[in-house]
């Protein structure tokens, strides 16, 4: 869809501003919201550009960065912390070859931490994309991963 | 009236009184950072905090009215700690090279520091982050390492001026104030004004500095160093020197420069009067035809790029006359080196403006109609100040000298030019001789003068009735041209003939070059001496000024002649509003 048709989709109204943005994200190829997608959100919303950038960096669901095409999100809240995020995300480090906000050479996965999913129950958890895991082991994580390589 | 106690001392103050002002009537200073006089308190240091009794915790004396029976304590030991807790922190995750840093004693942290009593930064925050320094503009430096997250730039640039270049990006301990995707102040719709500069209160934000050229320049033989002087820089360069704000220093100055080997001390108030030359006739070509009205001034060249940016309708209204500074710099390397004999390539035309814009206006490519850069640097009257420190000389011991021919000469309707309304004053006091062939009685337009944010007047030119607006700041010049647009969409043409835009509050006495810590009592008082300067000149005239009428008699013919248009007249584009640039087109 273009930026054209996301806009058109939402009165120019500034509550709408978290919603025309993630849309806009969505859209992009590479999962971020890049400098036009910022400058049409201003024009439309009619405020300042430096005004949209702003609200955009505050979000942790919004990146300003090119992304893989899956965003991993590693829970670190405490719960998770003491079933062993932090190992996992040692695991994650290694396997895929990224630093956390990074992007795996081939484009496939992005790598972020995020804090609670409310999933304390099943920790550690994850999110791949809108989808959630949980009781992760560095063994389930790679095969939820190669499932998901497969299926692109 | 609210009755309340601060120290045990008995207060009665308005309704409303904050109780950082209620104190201050009390006798107590509370320290402030973040607080600024002429800004809405944002409450985001904390370091004015204070105990209330009978209320949990502290409260912020800035946004805190205070209430009827309050016990107010300014300094207990809660208190006490409480603030140099604060200070530590924000100084733990300072860049706290002072020495080096260009407010060095004139820095509000520093000044704080040494109030509240810090003599050990107990928390080391190893994991500061250096960011690099912002040098992307040719007006404005940025170093976020010495920002420390008040918010003044910002209310300033977003609230007051409608520019919105800076924001806050991020989050928590990852804050930072700056352009989006950090793409640098000169990558942004910055329209250069400075007011964040003017405001903040330590060493984030300064002007790019010419000094080291302009030394360079002045101990070169070889060279011819010309320099003017905008109205503004009179009445604040005494502050340099520790003089009442607002001391007329025009004589001193011009003696202080000379002393400091500029080869010639000419004025921007020649040009100014120049201006009006070429702006009056301009007005009255337009109120004859009746296209393009209203006129629009166009010497405030962070007002230029705020129209180029923001009002690409507004481009046919804006009078083609350029700036003083540049009408002078074209001047200085055609008819005055003619007239001296000396080869314009060896100038080097200096000005000293109250200015950060001018940096960027002196910088167009457009600005060389004499073949040559028409300005080469651009000082700001702060660094002037710090120059004339550095050779060792003191405004208070100088001779009252005068600027020198030909190019030298000031009536006082130039040098109202550095406050509010002066343009306007100036305009009307020609343009009622060049319509009438009389001169106007009474030359003191008063309801162009002030602190009101737009002014009204309807001025009588023998039978013609001329509406005028004056507006300072670019929050206001936003509210006036809104109106402007809205009447022409409705009636296709405006109330008002002729509008003069500043885009400093204060107009140019309170330019973002202007010293350190500025603010509107200050502005107004520096603006009083102009108009004080201007009742004490002999002519009060622009049309009187014998250099200005000898410029056109042997060189630039009449105002508005093909060669007046070549040398002091400009065009303007249209700007993106996402990074200031040029628009194809």
């Amino acid at each position: 869809m273009d930026r054209e048709a996301i806009l058109k989709k939402f009165e120019p109204n500034l509550s709408n501003i978290l919603y025309i943005m993630h849309d806009l994200q969505d859209n992009n190829p590479q999962r971020y919201l890049a400098k036009e997608d910022i400058e049409v959100c201003a024009e439309y919303l009619n405020v300042p550009y430096s005004y949209v950038h702003s609200v955009a960096s505050f979000y942790t669901m919004f990146s300003l960065k090119p992304r893989g095409k899956n965003i991993i999100r590693l829970c670190e809240s405490p719960p998770c912390h003491l079933m062993g995020a932090r190992s996992l995300l040692d695991y994650l480090k290694t396997s895929l070859k990224v630093d956390v906000g990074g992007t795996t050479k081939d484009g496939v996965f992005t790598l972020e931490t995020t804090s609670c999913l409310g999933a304390c129950g099943v920790a550690p958890a994850m999110m791949l994309n809108d989808e959630m895991f949980g009781n992760l082991t560095a063994e389930k994580v790679d095969s939820i991963l190669d499932q998901r390589r497969k299926e692109i | 009236m609210i009755r309340a106690t601060i120290n045990n001392v008995e207060i009665e103050v308005p309704e409303g009184t904050t109780i950082l002002w209620a104190a201050k009537k009390a006798g107590f200073t509370i320290p402030t950072l973040c607080n600024h006089p002429d800004l809405p308190p944002g409450g985001q240091c904390g370091i004015c905090v204070v105990e209330i009794e009978g209320l949990p915790g502290l409260k912020r004396a800035c946004m805190t009215p205070i209430g009827e029976g309050f016990k107010i304590k300014t300094h207990t030991p809660r208190i006490q700690a409480t603030r140099r807790q604060l200070v530590e922190l924000i100084l733990s995750d300072h860049d706290t090279s002072c020495l080096t840093c260009v407010k060095n004693n004139n820095c509000e942290l520093q000044q704080l520091a040494a109030t509240v009593g810090i003599n050990t930064v107990d928390y080391k925050n190893e994991s500061r982050k250096k960011h690099p320094i912002d040098h992307s503009s040719v007006a404005i430096v940025r170093d976020p390492n010495k920002c420390i997250l008040c918010g003044r730039c910002l209310t300033v640039c977003s609230q007051v001026q409608t520019v919105n270049a800076l924001a806050v990006n991020h989050r928590g301990s990852e804050t930072l104030i700056s352009t989006a995707f950090d793409a640098g102040l000169g990558n942004s719709v910055c329209i250069n004004c400075g007011q964040c500069v003017v405001h903040c209160p330590v060493g984030a934000l300064y002007e790019r500095s010419a000094t080291e050229e302009v030394w360079e320049a002045l101990h070169d033989p070889d060279k011819f160093v010309v320099v003017q002087e905008a109205p503004a820089v009179r009445v604040m360069l005494g502050e340099e020197f520790g003089m009442p704000v607002g001391t007329l220093v025009s004589g001193k100055m011009h003696a202080a420069l000379r002393r400091m080997g500029f080869d010639a001390v000419l004025d921007t108030n020649f040009a100014a009067d120049l201006t009006i030359m070429e702006e009056g006739t301009e007005l009255i070509s337009r109120l004859t035809s009746g296209k393009n009205l209203p006129l629009i001034t166009s010497c405030s060249p962070g007002w230029i790029k705020f129209m180029e940016t923001f009002f690409h309708d507004m481009i046919p209204h804006m009078s083609t006359a350029k700036s003083p500074q540049q009408m002078f710099g074209a001047l200085a390397k055609t008819y005055y080196a003619k007239e001296k004999g000396i080869d314009p390539a060896k100038i080097v035309s200096v000005s000293i403006m109250p200015c950060t814009a001018k940096k960027f206006e002196c910088l167009r490519p457009e600005m060389n109609a004499s073949g040559y850069r028409d300005v080469d640097y651009v000082l700001t009257s702060r660094e002037i100040g710090r120059m004339m420190r550095e050779a060792g000389i003191d405004m208070n011991e100088m001779p009252d000298e005068h600027a020198d021919p030909i190019l030298g000469e000031y009536t006082g309707a130039a040098t109202i030019f550095g406050a509010t309304g002066g343009v306007m004053e100036a305009a009307v006091r020609s343009a009622y001789a060049l319509v009438t062939g009389k001169e106007l009685e009474d030359v003191e337009i008063t309801p162009v003068r002030g602190l009101k944010g737009i002014k009204e007047a309807e001025i009588d030119i023998e039978g013609t009735k001329v509406k005028v607006a004056v507006a300072h700041s670019c929050g206001h010049a936003r509210a006036l041209l809104e109106k402007v647009q809205d009447q022409m969409r409705k009636d296709g043409k405006s109330e008002y003939q002729f509008i003069e835009v500043m885009a400093c509050p204060g107009g140019c006495v309170g330019g973002g070059g202007q010293s350190w810590g500025s603010n509107m009592a200050k502005r107004a008082r520096r603006g009083e001496s102009l108009y004080a300067e201007d009742r004490s000149l002999p002519m009060r005239r622009s049309h009187e000024n014998p250099e200005v009428q000898a410029a056109y008699e042997k060189f630039l013919e009449k105002p508005n002649s093909e060669k007046a248009h070549k040398l002091l007249h400009t065009h303007y584009f249209k700007r993106s509003a996402v990074d200031g640039k040029i628009l194809p087109g």
